[in-house]
């Protein structure tokens, strides 16, 4: 499973994490190499949001390691692993609906100091998202769905991450929508940004990525490529609908 | 009619203070969802220290310049006041971020309870005639109105203040990061916000304000107190209420509208009761104003929402 192309960005090792008294994620293992897109799939409750809630260092964890870059971060709060290059959109997008919607994508610069790149990275984002440029002043809040996401994307783009942490970004949203997120996902990636997606749709999670795990109940239960898992009975029958 | 004036004149000052004392309530609400009953004490604070530095000053330079004297006094109580401000939250409050909202407040009314024993320790449980160092002959600008000069200072001072505030919070990166803070913490962390420096820093401003608006009341009544800050605070928190808690255009709006009605209030309490009560009941209007306003409008003048973040 090791291809030699250098050390990995991200690594879990043993991860467990506690949530609210119960054991929400029982200890998983976890690698991704710089460049990957790699999805994390399972059923409600499995610990998926969990897992990515604790890498962007939102979550304490109860046992185990996170490595990035080849360091332990485990006690590094949210604030620094976000400079450190860690990006997380989170579920249900976590847009400031009280800010414009230029404030939320000048929030993802908050940490940069480099005036002249973050005019010219908004510009980028802006031609990404040219729905989003349309609506600059507006209060956040009034803004649909898509939209939201299509902000806490770029928001999360503006900070120039290494790493893209996504949860959930189809959440609620219609399939053309959807569809439109994710040809923006591609581009990110092809860009070289390494992602960590989570999603309930496993189908399009799959196709999208090149490799997956598959969660159950706080563990990891299968790993493979994401057209090998999508060829995988089991995983046909519990995510993809079909019978086995 | 001059009547009129006069008291329009005396519930401006007296609300341009209320105002800057209610900032500091809303802006700690807005951040955090805490009302900070010790707030008031920081004002206390704020007035004693600048007293106890004046003194000291006349002591070493007899000769200085009044107003000199006054801006050290007052730069000294406000770097004290917000060296308070940052030990309170780090001590009592960011342990309890996540506690059940009623240890928070009642922290709070702990923390009152200390500033008041500490000040009456240090300062004595007597009341301190605070040195006038505006000129307070009043003018005339009109054939029986009459304004100091302390109180055109407090009103240009308050308005000064509170515009570098509103600068600070709607045109800055430190700004945005308070208000992103203020809807969401564990959102903001995520975009690089020092949520807890945020927060931090929100209750140092607050303090700031509270230590001018601290060395206004007493400049303008000429007396300070260990007592002194728990009317103005409670009333400076029903400022905040009425326009809103959480919002800081509604804390200014807020402390005008209560200084005014509190100011006409006293001047007709009198005739609105018969002869029944006089000026000296003037306290009830703030309080009369809290209850309606709970009862008809929670949400204040210009709130929207209804926080119940804890």
């Amino acid at each position: 499973m090791h291809t030699e192309q250098g050390s990995p960005l991200l690594r879990l090792q043993g991860l467990k994490i506690a949530y609210g008294g119960i054991q929400a994620v029982k200890g998983i293992d976890l690698e991704l190499r710089a460049g990957e897109t790699v999805c994390l799939i399972g059923a409600n409750g499995a610990g998926k949001t969990t897992t990515l809630n604790a890498i962007a260092g939102v979550l304490p964890i109860a046992g185990g390691d996170i490595e990035y870059r080849g360091e332990r971060i485990n006690a590094l709060p949210a604030h620094r692993r976000l400079r450190a290059g860690i990006a997380l959109v989170p579920e249900g997008r976590g847009i400031f609906t009280r800010l414009t919607v230029e404030e939320n994508l000048r929030m993802g610069a908050y940490s940069r100091n480099d005036a002249a790149a973050i005019e010219a990275d908004l510009e980028r984002v802006y031609t990404m998202l040219p729905r989003v440029k349309e609506r600059l002043p507006q209060v956040a809040g009034t803004l649909s769905g898509g939209e939201q996401q299509m902000v806490a994307i770029g928001r999360a783009l503006l900070s120039r991450p290494r790493l893209l942490l996504l949860d959930e970004p189809s959440m609620g949203l219609a399939p053309l929508v959807v569809e439109k997120i994710f040809e923006v996902v591609q581009s990110v990636a092809r860009e070289g940004v390494t992602i960590l997606l989570v999603e309930q749709n496993a189908n399009l999670a799959l196709e999208f990525a090149q490799r997956g795990y598959v969660m159950e109940s706080g563990r990891i239960t299968l790993t493979g490529t994401g057209g090998a898992l999508l060829q995988d009975p089991k995983v046909r029958a519990a995510y993809l609908g079909e019978d086995a | 009619m001059e009547t009129l004036i006069q008291q329009f004149i005396n519930g401006l000052v007296i609300g341009s203070v209320y105002a800057l004392i209610a900032l500091g309530y809303t802006m700690v609400y807005g951040i955090l969802g805490l009302i900070n009953f010790a707030h008031g004490d920081v004002l206390m604070v704020g007035a004693l220290v600048a007293l106890q530095t004046m003194m000291f000053l006349m002591g070493i330079a007899p000769g200085m310049s009044p107003l000199v004297m006054l801006a050290i006094a007052l730069a000294v109580a406000m770097v004290i006041c917000m060296l308070l401000g940052f030990t309170m939250e780090r001590l009592a409050y960011r342990r309890l971020r996540n506690a059940p909202r009623l240890a928070p407040l009642i922290t709070a009314i702990g923390v009152s309870f200390l500033l008041q024993t500490l000040a009456m320790i240090i300062w004595g449980r007597n009341y301190h005639t605070f040195p006038q160092l505006i000129p307070t002959t009043p003018l005339q600008p009109i054939p029986g109105v009459f304004v100091t000069p302390v109180q055109i200072t407090i009103v240009v001072v308050s308005a000064l203040l509170m515009s570098g505030l509103l600068l600070l919070v709607n045109r800055t990166r430190i700004g945005r990061a308070m208000r992103a803070t203020a809807e969401n913490h564990r959102v903001a962390s995520l975009m690089g916000v020092d949520t807890n420096a945020v927060i931090a820093l929100t209750f140092v401003i607050g303090a700031a304000l509270a230590a001018v608006a601290g060395v206004m009341f007493a400049s303008n009544y000429g007396i300070a107190h260990y007592g002194m800050g728990f009317m103005p605070g409670l009333k400076a928190f029903t400022a905040a209420v009425l326009g809103g808690i959480g919002n800081l255009g509604g804390a200014m709006l807020g402390g005008v509208v209560l200084g005014l009605v509190e100011s006409f209030g006293a001047g007709y309490i009198e005739h609105l009761t018969f002869g029944f009560l006089n000026s000296s009941y003037q306290d009830i209007f703030a309080f009369i104003i809290l209850g309606l306003v709970l009862i008809f409008r929670p949400t204040g003048l210009l709130g929207e929402r209804v926080s119940d973040r804890a």
